[in-house]
């Protein structure tokens, strides 16, 4: 019998996922963390809302290093969760299906969130600092 | 015996034309918050070293006050749907699910409300 040299199924370990797939799921987790994020653009405008001291604080919890962090994060999962859902849209309307048309469409959601995330914080770093 | 005919118990299950209301304003709020969430990435970068009250005069002026409550309406109603969603394919425990379902919407709306009031808070000078 020689079953030695035959390809294996995939198996989760081993297996590696197509970039539609990864794709697919960071559509999902983007989400989520976003979700739970907003909790921060409601911290942000109550704290707007208070008063100047209450701004202050957020502002400078918003803007330590940690803050900036998750902000820099935060925005990333917007604008990839947005370009993405661009792609989810095209498909919708029934286009760009074909495997080499979504890897095509799956690296540029990654690539032009990418490049308007680090748009958003040269503009926010010119403007004068987080 | 069932009293219920089958048709009653199909009502609401996917057909009878309601059927993709979930999934047709979850894109209906997407197209919505795409530009609206350009303009404020991009709006909240500008005033990114700004003061308290150049902050406050901007969020509390007619247009972007306005734009700032629809972002808000939409994002959580968004949020709310894709939540919906993600917890019915992963938390199979009927009740844990129904709680987490509720837990989800209260908060969405919840949240939503906090944001609408303190922009409107801002702009009315309260």
């Amino acid at each position: 019998m020689q079953t030695q040299n035959r390809p294996l199924s995939p198996h989760l370990q081993v297996y590696k996922f197509p970039l539609t797939a990864i794709t697919s799921i960071m559509h999902r987790i983007s989400g989520v963390a976003l979700s739970v994020g907003t909790l921060l653009l409601i911290y942000w405008l109550t704290a707007a809302a208070a008063g100047p001291e209450q701004y202050e604080r957020a502002q400078g919890v918003l803007g330590s290093f940690l803050g900036q962090l998750v902000l820099f994060a935060f925005t990333y999962a917007l604008f990839y969760h947005l370009c993405n859902g661009i792609r989810h849209l095209f498909w919708d309307a029934g286009k760009g299906f074909e495997i080499e048309t979504s890897e095509k469409t799956g690296y540029a959601a990654i690539g032009i969130a990418a490049a308007l995330t680090v748009l958003v914080w040269i503009i926010a770093y010119a403007a004068g600092g987080a | 015996m069932a009293l219920r005919t089958p048709i009653k118990i199909a009502r609401g299950l996917g057909s009878a034309k309601d059927g993709v209301h979930h999934w047709w304003i979850q894109r209906v709020t997407a197209v919505a918050l795409i530009p609206l969430t350009i303009w404020f990435a991009f709006s909240l970068a500008t005033y990114a070293g700004a003061d308290y009250a150049t902050v406050r005069a901007w969020i509390g002026s007619p247009l972007p006050a306005v734009l700032l409550i629809l972002l808000i309406a939409m994002t959580f109603h968004h949020a709310q749907l894709g939540l919906q969603v993600v917890i019915e394919d992963y938390v199979t425990a009927k009740g844990v699910q129904l709680a987490a379902l509720i837990l989800v919407k209260f908060l969405a709306a919840l949240l939503a409300l906090v944001g609408i009031f303190a922009v409107l808070r801002i702009a009315f000078g309260g």
